[in-house]
């Protein structure tokens, strides 16, 4: 007990008895002695106390205040409050307590005022051997280039410039099933009219989500209202059911809007919407750009109905799938 | 004098009554039985019958050039006038007229949220009459049987395409898709519009979407008129990447010119 008392009052002592200036002249001194600010020196303790506590009450709001109405102000708070204290603490320091004092100390004179000249000179007799310059300044050019094309080719990798194989191959194949994102298998009888179906193919992993090639957007339209190219005249299923991939032609986002009209005469026709950029396609005539930035139609799969009335791919799609890229139309995907 | 005017009046009125009900006839079944439905054939005649036909049959083979393009007529080309009403039911007529979709200030333009334009007794009524010819009745949703999260996962599949992830309303091209984020959104509004797909909206039958199922979606759409917000500027809850652009391009220019004027005061 008493040895806790000893060290309370040594603390208290420590803490408060520095208070007494302490006259010291040395000569050997570069800044001048000033004498101690106590004032000064509690404030900015007193500062880093509360820059401190606010830091500490972001904790505490992050870690426990979490269905506050207002948690993102007190956040802001008390982390920008421990910023704030933080930096009037060093302003004090800086204002009351660090000694200011400028201490000019010129330039010195330039020791040979004539070398320079010199050097002018050097430099420029020095470029009379060359007596091609044209020339020499191409051949500069063209290294500088041909280094500059070095360091840019690996950006290459970021698409596809020679490689497009890998964009040709989708996971579907002939007698692959339409599966639902679940992976319950769509039966024909599944896909009503002014509705729309998102579709994958049945046994890749994940409904093979990950594969660009891989989800469809499915609509059942009439089919006396169908104008399909006559390529595409049997990729329908059961008269009127369509099979689009759902990636974009333009910039490859996944198609997620479906315009169905009520009342014909109002709002023309049935279209597709992409969100990013308002590509519009026209299921009824395979997929046709009818508004938009996309430069070719969506590509469209060939399905049939099996003998227990599921949806299954009659093949691969009929133009390659997802963004375009330059040449896209000399390619079709693999069988 | 003024008394036989009237009586006048009143005779010529009702002959053209008797005279266009029997016009009618042939079409349809005329007057129906019930008060409310009578009353609704006499409101139909008021308000709906020079756009959807005699007995809600519809005009859907008007000729182009019976309409034109006037200076109020946003629409050009336009080859049927209003779509048949046979068989929609209370379900649709209680929705266009409670959402104020109907009456249509001009044919052509998309029917758009506004004040219920006509008095509750008068869409009773009306509502009344288009159901005496079938269809489906008004439906019951009960949100507080769904499930919040199944909800979303339906609301983020099925809807969020044009109305955004929090209802918040959107585009599609040449429409707008209505924001469901407005004062007086109800459950049973919401039942009605997937069950229709009004206008442009796909629509969701009892197969594609369960009762169940819609029941969840109307707890997340009625959950989403007051998301949970941290407080802030939520810039009404479009999502992390447009909060993202926010910070990057408003909020830390601002934080930078700040800094540059605070370095020019102190520097001076």
């Amino acid at each position: 007990m008493s040895r806790f008392r000893n060290a309370v009052v040594s603390g208290l002592v420590l803490l408060l008895g520095r208070g007494r200036p302490r006259p010291e002249k040395d000569p050997s001194r570069i800044v001048p002695a000033l004498p101690p600010n106590p004032a000064a020196e509690l404030a900015v303790l007193a500062l880093l106390g509360l820059s401190a506590l606010s830091a500490l009450g972001f904790v505490l709001v992050y870690a426990f205040a979490d269905d506050l109405p207002a948690q993102n102000q007190l956040l802001g708070l008390t982390i920008g409050g421990a910023f704030i204290f933080l930096a009037v603490a060093l302003i004090v320091v800086g204002l009351k307590l660090v000694p200011t004092e400028e201490i000019v100390e010129p330039y010195p004179p330039f020791e040979h005022p004539g070398e320079q000249q010199v050097l002018a000179e050097v430099l420029e007799e020095s470029g009379s051997r060359f007596s091609r310059g044209g020339l020499f300044k191409l051949g500069l050019l063209g290294a500088g280039g041909a280094l500059g094309l070095a360091l840019l080719t690996p950006a290459v990798s970021f698409g596809p410039l020679f490689q497009v194989k890998q964009f040709l191959s989708t996971p579907w194949r002939r007698g692959r099933r339409l599966v639902d994102e679940t992976g319950k298998p769509y039966k024909a009888s599944d896909i009503e009219h002014d509705n729309f179906y998102l579709a994958f193919p049945e046994g890749t992993p994940d409904q093979g989500r990950e594969q660009m090639g891989a989800s469809l957007i499915v609509v059942r339209l009439p089919p006396s209202t169908l104008r399909l190219p006559p390529g595409l005249r049997d990729f329908p299923a059961d008269g009127g059911i369509l099979a689009y991939s759902r990636i974009c032609t333009h910039a490859g986002c996944a198609i997620n809007m479906f315009r169905s009209p009520l009342f014909q005469p109002d709002e023309p026709r049935p279209a597709f919407v992409c969100p990013c950029h308002y590509s519009t396609f026209d299921p009824a005539t395979g997929g046709t750009v009818i508004f938009g930035p996309a430069g070719r139609p969506l590509p469209m799969l060939p399905i049939t109905v099996d003998g227990k009335g599921y949806l299954r791919a009659k093949g691969n799609f009929d133009e390659p799938v997802g963004p375009s890229w330059w040449g896209v139309r000399m390619y079709r995907p693999n069988p | 004098m003024n008394g036989r005017v009237l009586i006048g009046a009143a005779a010529v009125a009702l002959s053209l009554l008797l005279a266009s009900s029997a016009a009618a006839a042939p079409h349809g079944k005329g007057t129906p039985k019930g008060r409310l439905a009578a009353r609704g054939y006499h409101l139909y005649g008021e308000y709906c019958l020079s756009c959807h036909g005699a007995n809600a049959s519809g005009k859907e083979s008007a000729p182009a050039n019976s309409i034109g393009s006037g200076p109020y007529r946003t629409q050009q080309r336009q080859r049927g006038i209003a779509p048949s009403l046979q068989g929609v039911g209370a379900l649709a007529a209680n929705f266009y007229l409670r959402t104020g979709y109907m009456p249509l200030a001009h044919v052509g333009l998309q029917p758009r949220r506004q004040p219920q334009q006509l008095s509750d007794g008068q869409v009773r009524a009306l509502v009344a009459y288009i159901a005496s010819f079938g269809g489906p009745k008004i439906p019951r949703p009960q949100p507080w049987r769904g499930n919040l999260s199944q909800g979303q996962a339906l609301f983020t599949e099925h809807c969020a395409g044009c109305h955004q992830v929090v209802a918040q309303g959107g585009y599609v091209t040449n429409v707008i898709a209505e924001p469901l984020r407005v004062p007086g959104m109800d459950a049973r509004t919401i039942a009605e519009a997937v069950r229709i797909g009004p206008y442009i909206m796909p629509t969701f039958t009892y197969k594609a979407l369960s009762e169940r199922q819609l029941d969840s979606v109307i707890r997340y759409v009625l959950w989403a008129q007051k998301p949970h917000s941290p407080g802030g500027w939520g810039i009404d809850f479009l999502g992390p990447v447009p909060e993202g652009l926010v910070t990057w391009f408003i909020a830390l220019p601002l934080l930078i010119g700040f800094c540059l004027v605070l370095g020019r005061r102190l520097r001076t």
